[in-house]
Parts: C-alpha cells; sequence; structure tokens
C-alpha cells in the first residue's frame, strides 16, 4: 500500500494551516521579540507600532487575561516577557494587523529599553556558576571508583557535540478563530495539540472545554514543535481573544531559527576503563546539557541522554551524571533522539579513543562489547531479548565488513591525499515517554451506516506516515478495504489529554487505542453475526475482505450488508479505546526501573572519501540493518530511517550553528545554516530489515521506527577520524562536532595553521 | 498611469496592476490563493515556491524552472507562468505516480515545487534523460524527511515513461503535463506583442536576476520604483569575434556555461558551474548582476576576473570600459555611477596551450557560498610560468586579483619551492576576516591549499600535493 496522502502531496493539494480557506476578517500577527541575550526591560516602546498602517492592536504581557506562564515541566516560561529578557529573540510582544506585511513592518518599529545583564552561553561556566535547572542525576551499576587501578588501559577524554535546527520545511504556525461564548477554536502546527489547549486556555483564563485545537497535518516536526509550538499559538489565541476576530501568526524563516530552540548541545567528559584485549570494565561520563534559558523539555532529554549513556553495550561498572545547565540562549528542546545521541557520541568516543590506544579496529572493541540477551542496563532494566549480537553479525556477513575494511586500507595506501574511512555504529533505543504517565492514548471509531468508518486517534500526522499506519491497522481489524477509512484531522474535541506525537511511540500507543476501539465493535457485530447465523461460538466468526467468514467458510454477509443490520437491530457503531503501556515504571529516587517496553536495535556501516587537501569529503555509502519487528508499512518504515539517517549525518557532519559573541545566531537562515541535500546523501543506501518474531507490544507486532535511525548518522564522525588518521596517523584529534570540513582541515595542517597563528 | 502586467497563469489569462516588484510567489499565494507553492525560506535555498516560466522564442515555448519568492511579478510579461495546479491533470503524471510509488513524499510540503522541477526537467531536456541531469533538479530543493534515496530512486520508473520524449506533443501524449499547453504558444503571441515598460529612467533598484537582491531587499521592492533589466533583449547575447567572447550582461549562468564558445575557452565551465547556486537560480541569476553585486565570495566573477574580463558600462548613449579588476574600490564599492548599467562582459580568448582550473570550498559542496574560491589562468613554457592569473574570493573586500602572487610566479619554473615560495606574498596579499564562512585562520588555510590544488591538479607531471607534506 503506498501512503495514504501521497497523490495530494504530489499534487499540491494537501492543505497545510494557511493554505486553508481564509476566514473573513482575518488578521496577522507578527512577534517582536528581545534583541540581546539578557537583560531587564526597562520601558517598552509600542506607541509608533500602535499608529501604524493597518495595524489593529499592539500586545504585550499587560494584556494577558489569564497566566503569563507556558512553561511544560517546570513553571519558567513566560508568554510574553514581562520584567526580563533571557535570550535574543524571546518574544516581547505581539503586533496584530490587517496585513501579514503591515504586521511585520511595524514589528519592526517597536523599541524595547533594557538593562543589558551578564549572559551565559557555555554548559560548563553556567555549571561552575549555578546556573543549572532541576537537581543533577546520577545512575550508578557496580564500583567505578575501585576499578580504574584494575583495568589494563584507562583512557579520557572531552567531547563536545553542537546543537541541530529542525528546519521542518513548515515554518511555526497558527491560527486562532474566536466563537461563541468564551470558546475558541485554535489551529496550530502542533506535535502536541492537548499541550496548545491545555496552555492557551490558562493564558486566555479559561477551562479547557473552551478551547478547541484542530491539527490536520504539519510540514515536519521532528520534535521542534513539540513543546515549542505553543508560544506561537497562544499568541494567536491572545490576538483572536482581544481582537475578536481570527488571528494568523506564520514565523519566517529567520524568525524561526532565531526564535525557536534547537537540539542540545552537549559537553561531556568522559572515563573508560578496559582490559588488553579491549573488553570494558567500566565507564564514567558527566554530562553538561546546554538546555538555554528555559527548562522546556530539557530535564526529560537530559534523562534520556542518560538512559542511553551505554547505547548497546553492556559493562559492569557504571557511573553517569547529568546536568541541565541554564544558559542564555533559545531554549532547547525535543528533537529526533531526544537526547540519545549526545550520550551515545560519548561513549563512542570513549571506544574510539581505547581502540586508538590498543592499536584495534573500532569494530573489534565494538563487537567484544555488545550487550547479550537478558544483560542489565545500568538502570535497572534488562535487555530481553536483545537482537544487537544477529545485528550484528548479518551486518559482517551480508555487508562483509571485514572487506570493506581491507578495501579501504589497500586504498588508503595506493593514495596519498583521498583517504576512504569507515565506521560501523550500532544502536539501541529504548521505546517509550521516559515519563510513565504520558504513555497512553486513545481513538475513536464511528462505523456510519454506509459501511464507511471514521477514526480519529490523538497523533498527529507530520509526514512520518501515522495516516497511513492508522488506515492500515483499522483495515485490517476491521476485516475490510482501507478506502473505507478516513482518518480524521486529531482535535481536541474528539480526544481529550493526548500525549504528544513523540517518542516513536505514536503508532504504538494509537495504534493499540484503535484496535481496543475497533475490538469492541467487532466483538459487537460478532454477537449479532452469532445470533443472526445461529452460531454457538462468535470466536468462529471472522471479517475479512469484507466479507464474513464462519470456521474459514464464506456465510455469504458482506461488510455492508452487516452494518446495515447492526444499524437496524440497534447496535452500538462507535467506540472509544484507551490503551496505556503495561508494565514499564520508573524509581527515580533510586534511579531504578524498567522504563521502555522494548528497545530497538540497528546497526549501520558507513564508508567516506576524504580530500585532505581541500577538506572536504564524500559520504560513500551507508548500509544498515535495522530490527523492526513485523512492519505495517514497509514503504512508512523506509523512508522514517531514510529520513532519520539524513538528519543523523547533517548533525555530526554538516549542520553549523554558529553565534557571535553577542549572541547572535549567525547561523540564522538556510543560506548560512546547510542541511543535507540530495548531493550530500549517498546514492547508495541500503537496509536489511531483521524481522524478528518475539511478541511486541506494537499493533502487529511492529516496532517503533522514529528516531532510532537518526544515531546511525553518528558514524560518519567515526568514519571521517578514521579518514583522517588514515592521512595522519596516531594523530590524536578532537571530538567535536559537527566535523565540517572547515574543522577537518584545520586538523589536518596543524604545522601551517601554527604558522598562520603566529603571522595573523 | 499604472501598466497592466499580462501573462498566462497555467490556462487563465491574467491581466493585474499589482506592483511588478511583488514576488511571484506573494501574488500566487496571497492574490490568487494558489496555494500549492510553498514558501519554505524566501531566498532560493529549499525549492519549495519553484515555478516553470515559459517564455516565447521564435513561436516556441521555452520553460525554465525559478524560485518564485526571488522573482518580480512584473517579468511574467507575455510568459506563461506554471504552478503545480497548472500541471495537475485527472490522473497523477508519470513523475507525480514516481514520487507517490517510491514513497518519495513524507509531510509533503516540499513535494509541489519538486514535481514542479522534475516536470521541468522532462520539457527542457533535449536529449536522453539522465541521472546526472535529474539529480541537478534535486539540488535545487531542500527535503527534511526523506533523505532523497527514494527521489532518485524515482528517476528509473520517469525515464521509463518519458526517455527521449521532447516536444510538446509528446508530453501531453504521455500524460506528463496537461492538454492546454498546446495552445500557449498561440496565446503567448496575442499578449507578448505588447511592449511592458521599458527601464525607468531613476529607479532605486535596477533587477536583473533578482535572485540576491530579493533575499536582501525583499521586503520592500513591492514598494519601490524599479526597473527590470530583463526587458532589455539585447544584453543577452554570446558572440565570439575578433579573439573576444562578448557576454551580455543579462546572460544566466546556466545560459552563459552552456553555451558553445564559453564552454571552447573555459573546458571545465560546466562542471564549475554544477558547483554554482541550483538549477532554479541559476536558470535567473546573470552574469552582470554578479559582477556587480560585488560580493567578495562570487564564484562567476572570481572566473571572469582570472579571464582578464573588461567590463563595458552604459549610461544613455555614453560607454565606457575599464578592467574588472579596477571595478572594485572597497566592499561593495565599485567603480559605477548609480545610472549607469553594465552591459556587456569581455574577454580574451585564451591562447593555445592556456590551462584554466576553479576550486570552490563550501561547507556543502552544492548550492552554497564558498569559504574560499579560486580562479587560475596559467600559461608555461618548458615549466617556466610565462602568463599567470590567479584570483580569489572570500579573503578580501573585494573580489581578488593576487597581483603580487602572481608578479611572484611569472617567469618561475613550476617546482614546489617555487610555489611555497609564494605563500608568504599570498598571505601578505590576503586579509580574510572571521564570519560565517569560516574562521580567517581557516580561509587562509584554504587559499594556500587552492593554489596546491590549481597548481597539482593543471601539472600532474611535474608537481604533487605529496610534496608539500614531506613529512608525512
Amino acid at each position: 500500500m503506498n501512503r495514504i496522502d501521497a497523490a495530494a502531496h504530489t499534487r499540491g493539494e494537501s492543505l497545510f494551516l494557511d493554505d486553508m480557506p481564509l476566514p473573513s476578517g482575518m488578521l496577522y500577527a507578527s512577534v517582536f521579540s528581545s534583541p540581546v541575550m539578557h537583560g531587564n526591560i526597562i520601558r517598552l516602546q509600542l506607541q509608533e507600532a500602535r499608529l501604524a498602517k493597518g495595524v489593529v492592536a499592539v500586545l504585550s504581557s499587560k494584556d494577558i487575561p489569564g497566566i503569563n506562564q507556558i512553561g511544560s515541566i517546570i513553571q519558567d516560561e513566560e508568554l510574553l516577557a514581562q520584567n526580563k529578557v533571557n535570550y535574543i529573540g524571546q518574544p516581547v510582544a505581539v503586533v496584530v494587523a490587517e496585513s501579514q506585511r503591515a504586521a511585520r513592518n511595524a514589528a519592526k518599529i517597536i523599541l524595547a529599553e533594557i538593562e543589558e545583564l551578564p549572559a551565559v552561553t557555555d554548559p560548563k561556566e553556567a555549571f561552575e556558576k549555578g546556573y543549572i535547572i532541576d537537581a543533577p542525576r546520577t545512575f550508578t551499576l557496580g564500583d567505578v571508583d575501585s576499578l580504574w587501578q584494575k583495568c589494563d588501559l584507562v583512557v579520557e577524554g572531552s567531547c563536545d557535540t553542537g546543537g541541530q535546527e529542525h528546519v521542518y520545511l513548515e515554518t511555526q504556525r497558527a491560527r486562532a478563530v474566536p466563537l461563541e461564548g468564551n470558546n475558541i477554536r485554535i489551529y496550530s502546527s502542533t506535535q502536541s495539540p492537548s499541550a496548545v489547549q491545555h496552555h492557551a486556555a490558562k493564558v486566555l483564563g479559561l477551562s479547557s472545554h473552551n478551547v478547541e485545537v484542530e491539527v490536520k497535518r504539519i510540514g515536519g516536526g521532528f520534535g521542534g514543535k513539540e513543546d515549542q509550538a505553543t508560544p506561537w499559538a497562544c499568541m494567536a489565541a491572545l490576538a483572536a481573544w482581544i481582537t475578536q476576530r481570527p488571528v494568523e501568526l506564520v514565523l519566517q524563516r529567520g524568525e524561526d531559527m532565531r526564535m525557536t530552540g534547537k537540539r542540545h548541545p552537549y559537553k561531556s567528559d568522559f572515563k573508560m576503563g578496559v582490559t588488553k584485549e579491549g573488553v570494558i570494565l567500566g565507564y564514567e561520563v558527566k554530562h553538561y546539557q546546554n538546555s538555554g534559558a528555559v527548562a522546556d523539555l530539557s530535564t526529560a532529554v537530559l534523562e534520556r541522554t542518560m538512559l542511553h549513556s551505554t547505547n548497546c553495550y553492556y559493562m559492569p561498572n557504571v557511573r553517569i551524571f547529568g546536568v541541565c545547565c541554564k544558559t542564555n540562549l533559545p531554549p532547547n528542546t525535543a528533537f529526533r533522539g531526544f537526547g540519545a545521541p549526545q550520550g551515545m557520541f560519548a561513549i563512542e568516543s570513549a571506544i574510539t579513543k581505547v581502540a586508538e590506544k590498543l592499536n584495534m579496529p573500532r569494530e573489534e572493541i565494538q563487537a567484544k562489547n555488545l550487550l547479550a540477551a537478558n544483560n542489565a542496563f545500568p538502570y535497572g532494566q534488562t535487555a530481553g531479548n536483545c537482537s544487537i549480537r544477529t545485528v550484528w553479525e548479518k551486518v559482517e556477513t551480508k555487508y562483509t565488513l571485514q572487506k570493506i575494511r581491507k578495501r579501504a586500507l589497500s586504498f588508503n595506501k595506493s593514495h596519498f591525499e583521498t583517504k576512504k574511512g569507515v565506521a560501523v555504529m550500532p544502536i539501541c533505543f529504548g521505546i517509550s515517554f521516559t515519563t510513565t504517565y504520558m504513555n497512553q492514548a486513545s481513538a475513536l471509531v464511528h462505523v456510519f451506516t454506509d459501511g464507511s468508518v471514521s477514526v480519529s486517534t490523538g497523533g498527529v500526522e507530520m509526514g512520518q506516515g501515522l495516516t497511513t499506519n492508522i488506515t492500515a491497522i483499522a483495515a485490517k481489524a476491521l476485516g475490510i478495504n482501507h478506502n473505507r477509512i478516513k482518518v480524521e484531522a486529531t482535535n481536541t474535541t474528539r480526544i481529550a489529554n493526548m500525549s504528544p506525537s513523540a517518542a516513536s511511540a505514536t503508532t504504538l500507543l494509537n495504534g493499540n487505542a484503535l484496535l481496543l476501539a475497533v475490538n469492541q465493535i467487532i466483538g459487537r457485530l460478532k454477537s449479532l453475526l452469532a445470533q443472526e447465523l445461529s452460531i454457538s461460538d462468535k470466536e468462529k466468526i471472522s471479517i475479512a475482505n469484507e466479507k464474513i467468514f464462519c470456521n474459514a467458510h464464506d456465510t455469504g454477509w458482506t461488510w455492508e450488508q452487516l452494518i446495515h443490520a447492526a444499524h437496524q437491530k440497534r447496535i452500538n457503531l462507535s467506540a472509544h479505546g484507551f490503551f496505556a503501556t503495561p508494565k514499564i515504571w520508573f524509581d527515580k529516587m533510586k534511579e531504578k526501573g524498567s522504563p521502555f517496553a522494548y528497545h530497538v536495535y540497528g546497526a549501520a556501516v558507513i564508508e567516506v572519501t576524504l580530500d585532505c587537501l581541500r577538506g572536504v569529503y564524500t559520504i560513500d555509502s551507508v548500509k544498515i540493518v535495522h530490527d523492526l519487528g513485523r512492519p505495517i508499512n514497509e514503504t512508512v518504515d523506509r523512508a522514517q530511517i531514510e529520513g532519520g539517517l539524513a538528519q543523523g549525518l547533517g548533525w555530526m557532519a554538516l549542520e553549523d550553528l554558529r553565534f557571535n559573541d553577542k549572541g547572535q545566531l549567525l547561523s540564522r537562515d538556510l543560506a548560512t545554516y546547510k542541511v543535507p541535500d540530495a548531493y550530500f546523501m549517498p546514492d547508495d543506501i541500503e537496509i536489511e530489515f531483521l524481522e524478528n518474531e518475539e511478541s511486541l507490544p506494537g499493533p502487529y507486532g511492529s516496532k517503533a521506527v522514529g528516531e532510532p535511525p537518526f544515531m546511525y548518522g553518528i558514524g560518519v564522525f567515526f568514519a571521517l577520524r578514521d579518514a583522517m588518521r588514515a592521512f595522519m596517523p596516531e594523530n590524536d584529534f578532537d571530538f567535536a562536532t559537527p566535523l565540517t570540513p572547515e574543522r577537518v582541515l584545520l586538523q589536518l595542517c596543524p604545522e601551517y595553521v601554527n604558522y598562520l597563528k603566529c603571522i595573523i | 498611469m499604472t501598466q497592466e502586467i499580462r501573462f498566462l497563469l497555467n490556462e487563465k489569462e491574467i491581466h493585474t496592476t499589482e506592483s511588478s516588484g511583488t514576488a511571484v510567489l506573494d501574488y500566487l499565494r496571497t492574490n490568487q490563493r494558489l496555494t500549492g507553492t510553498k514558501e519554505g525560506c524566501r531566498e532560493g535555498d529549499c525549492g519549495a515556491c519553484t515555478v516553470l516560466v515559459g517564455e516565447l522564442i521564435n513561436n516556441r515555448v521555452f520553460y525554465k524552472s525559478a524560485n518564485s519568492c526571488l522573482m518580480p511579478l512584473g517579468e511574467l510579461h507575455g510568459k506563461h507562468l506554471v504552478t503545480i495546479e497548472g500541471l495537475n491533470m485527472e490522473n497523477l503524471s508519470p513523475i507525480q505516480q514516481a514520487v507517490v510509488d517510491k514513497g518519495a513524499t513524507q509531510c509533503g510540503f516540499c513535494t509541489p515545487g519538486i514535481v514542479v522541477s522534475l516536470t521541468g526537467y522532462a520539457m527542457e531536456c533535449t536529449s536522453h534523460l539522465t541521472k546526472e541531469g535529474f539529480k541537478k533538479m534535486l539540488g535545487g530543493h531542500l527535503c527534511r524527511c526523506t533523505g532523497y534515496r527514494s527521489l532518485k530512486q524515482g528517476f528509473d520508473m520517469i525515464k521509463e515513461h518519458i526517455d527521449t520524449a521532447t516536444g510538446v506533443k509528446t508530453l501531453i501524449e504521455k500524460g506528463i503535463i496537461p492538454e492546454y499547453f498546446k495552445d500557449i504558444p498561440a496565446r503567448l503571441n496575442n499578449i507578448s506583442g505588447k511592449q511592458y515598460k521599458k527601464v525607468t529612467s531613476a529607479p532605486e533598484f535596477f533587477i536583473s536576476g533578482g535572485t540576491d537582491l530579493y533575499v536582501q531587499k525583499g521586503d520592500i521592492l513591492p514598494d519601490s520604483l524599479i526597473s527590470l533589466l530583463n526587458a532589455h533583449s539585447e544584453m543577452k547575447h554570446i558572440v565570439c569575434e575578433n579573439g573576444l567572447l562578448r557576454i551580455g550582461a543579462l546572460t544566466t549562468f546556466e545560459a552563459f556555461s552552456n553555451h558553445p564558445e564559453v564552454m571552447k575557452a573555459i573546458p571545465g565551465i560546466q562542471e564549475y558551474i554544477s558547483l554554482v547556486a541550483s538549477m532554479q537560480i541559476r536558470n535567473r541569476a546573470t552574469v552582470g548582476g554578479n559582477i556587480v553585486n560585488a560580493s567578495p565570495i562570487a564564484d562567476v566573477t572570481i572566473l571572469l576576473l582570472a579571464m582578464e574580463s573588461t567590463l563595458i558600462l552604459k549610461q544613455g548613449s555614453d560607454t565606457r570600459s575599464l578592467p574588472i579588476s579596477s571595478f572594485y574600490k572597497g566592499y561593495k564599492k565599485l567603480d559605477k555611477a548609480p545610472s549607469e548599467i553594465l552591459s556587456e562582459i569581455v574577454f580574451p580568448v585564451p591562447a593555445p596551450g592556456t590551462k584554466i582550473n576553479w576550486e570552490k570550498v563550501s561547507k556543502r559542496k552544492y548550492l552554497d557560498v564558498a569559504s574560499v574560491n579560486s580562479a587560475i589562468k596559467v600559461r608555461e613554457d618548458g615549466g617556466v610560468i610565462r602568463d599567470i592569473h590567479i584570483t580569489m574570493g572570500g579573503v578580501a573586500e573585494i573580489p581578488l586579483f593576487l597581483k603580487n602572487t602572481c608578479d611572484y610566479l611569472r617567469g618561475k619554473q613550476i617546482t614546489k619551492n617555487t610555489i611555497e615560495g609564494a605563500f608568504p606574498i599570498l598571505q601578505h596579499e590576503i586579509s580574510p576576516i572571521s564570519d560565517i564562512r569560516g574562521s580567517s585562520c581557516y580561509k587562509r588555510l584554504l587559499a594556500r591549499q587552492l593554489i596546491i590544488a590549481h597548481f597539482t591538479k593543471l601539472f600532474p607531471g611535474t608537481i604533487k600535493v605529496k610534496d608539500f607534506y614531506e613529512s608525512h
């Protein structure tokens, strides 16, 4: 089955938020934001903007009828800054005007008198000054302190991972329409409709039931619209509430890049002890997360970093320290992988250092330390039917890893300035929200008398293919053709209290809720059939291909006939299903538990060619073995793997966030912030699925696929390092990302760089 | 009196008095509510707003892809503007079907623009469709969901349907474009006869391709007095006469690099130009605009500077010429009066035996601004450098001709020592600053590396990269 929405996408007929017909009298909003990193607001000069042509209103924190607070985990985030600004791009005022241009032009003439305060951008500096969010956390297994002297080799090092801008092609946007009787409807490009509902109600001083939030689809999210779609929706709602007219707020690309948070940069210090054979005895890591100016989802992101700090490796002694450091950058937020990539990068760096010291190929150390079934993670959960060793064997045999390595070696012998590098990146990713209560979802199913079906869930279609998956699950569970299924827009009046579409768990949660709803209807229909056809055991009845079978014999009844009969007999043709992932828990006091429903495993082999003269490189190939369970739709899953990989490669090697010393973002548009294009991505991408028959909680034995493939991209850093070391053997290079051509070349020419430093 | 802009929008004839500086994208989304064309960045980097623009030449309409966010509405006068809505038929076209079947669309935001570009490729391609040509089209688009492999795989499927099909008639038969395209030439003939306004005498802005101006000034252009230079058909020529190549200033990058005379004079030109911007931008950006824009990192300018170009400037009926090397007076400062127009670029056809090379290093190889770029034109005789012109971008306030470095190298034997001897002079001659394209140290390092690249690439039998890394 192709994607349900693909044909309309190719025709440009899929409507995104601002493609929808305009409500009459609609106004447009534009945001004035802080021009400085840190300061006290002395005076806001809004009068000129209020008098500007076409302007209807200029709103500041004073105009908020409810509570000026949108913090999700910790209540530390104002919708509009009142007395203090903490980062460049922090919203301060909203201009509402008759046209988008009038609103944007008026926002430019707003002035704010701000008394500037010292700012911090480095997480370690923030930590030393005590600027942290929530208390630091430590996970412990065994005893690392008494271990180091027993090791044959102990390596230490630091790494510095860069942030990443989401670059969802559709920027943040919302449209709010006032309704009668203190009600409001918000169309929001959000991954989290209930968060928008909850916060908009709070800001407007209303109850949640007064606010309806609808999301048809969003033009990419990747985590960037999990928490950070909320402010723009709340501002549109505020403007609509006050003007009593529909209001649309669309961020321009530059505004979006400047005002919204990104993937968290981390600084991490690691220490690893091994035997002379390369068996890891202990690992210690300290993660300093650059959280930005407010908490946002940072504490949850850090938690996942800590949960994934040992990746897919087993080691008996571990200590993981993590802290959210508060800096004067935009609040960093969810982004595919949600902290896990930074945790994995640190241990991969440590392993690399071990391999280099022991003069062994990196993959040999990796292979020696892979998790085995029922090994325990540092947080207590056991690895269950861990498939990483099967994955690894498949990588070795299917892709002939040794041959790839040999080929690179012989190429490097015969080439001077061009070098090949190879790295394997195995992954292990836990599925579930680590905040246990969030693992719940609902679905609402209506069967109409003509046999057509309407499905609502709490999941948002953001390109990940949820609509296609939900359609497939509904069609299969009902035994009918998928063109009878319509998946509705996500709407808070149909589904209450949704968890965000995030954590790779949207199909798992919503698909299971859907099955529970469908099964209620099927149960009722079977009871009816048992009666009508005088079948004693209704379990003998099945519905498939729109036909009704009894013990696999066609009864002659069709779906349409059945539904008609059910309606006549006053059978309830609607159902609501509710699912909560079973058997997951976490004790934050002990930092132990079983937070994940299961883990996803996989590995990728990445080959690169490095031009050591110019410092530029090409990614030659990526070969993946991915444990997918039993896929619902292979096209959808493959697409998720390739897309995740692209973002991971971009994060490691290309996407370069740069700020100047005033904290202004220099990479503030797509001309200066480059993301992977058709040339950057290798043509040669192979994916082999590892199907497994274990019993999984996903619908029809499927496994989550959204985030894990992102982390394959980490391998490109180590492949490039491998090539760099082929050019300069024995050299120690930085574990700093992104490994751009600039970073590569500067490290490949240390002598000339030293000379230049002397003459500049 | 405001003049009407008359053009065909898909199947419909449009007469509008909207400001001619309005970006086509805004006109489509706001005035026409044709929302299949998306805004992703407003600077030509994402391609979500891609449209096709058809121009009538000798009774045939030639279609080119363009970023509608960087295109003035006034330029559509007498042309055929095609959006995704104008390509839709009852059934999906083979191009749309390939995207569907290969799972090459996810969130769908970038998809319409990609379909438009690929359709444009089928319409433009005069020989066999190639994988490389297809990729060149994709190069002008960002997709944050797919990783591009599925899009690339669409090629084989599309090629099965199209392959060598050329001409509107065949494309209609094959279901690639709608029926109405066959009437477009006649309909354009009807409206294009009416001349649109000529160059205004004292405009606030002259606009040629607009691909940089709309990025910088897009918000004020609709309300400004502008002059659309593309109304000058006489400034688009490329001729070779008396050993000189004469390039009309309004020649687009694509037209420049595909011209046989240019390809003869600069053998690697097509490969170089493929590293400059994207197809949509190269279809619009002009050689003259690149020079007058005066970016110190301008790719085409760096090449033309090494080619010893002369610029012809016009003001009314007055004409003067000056060497391009003396055109730049400081950062974005030109030896040019505000009302003067660069009309022509002239450079000598390289003497036999002349070697040319162009290098560009950028963070991302395609559709990115260089950290440093450089061109060389060199002629040696018996291993001795007789004539040499090296230029470099991104290392000074202006596109830099490395005069001192060249003076040093001229007359010397091509050896490692000669080239290494030039490095201190080179470092003295350049003055790069740290910015988003790289630190000054990095740019200085690149300057050296690119000189090594020039010589090792042009004289592989004489010197090798290895010679410069003796400690290895």
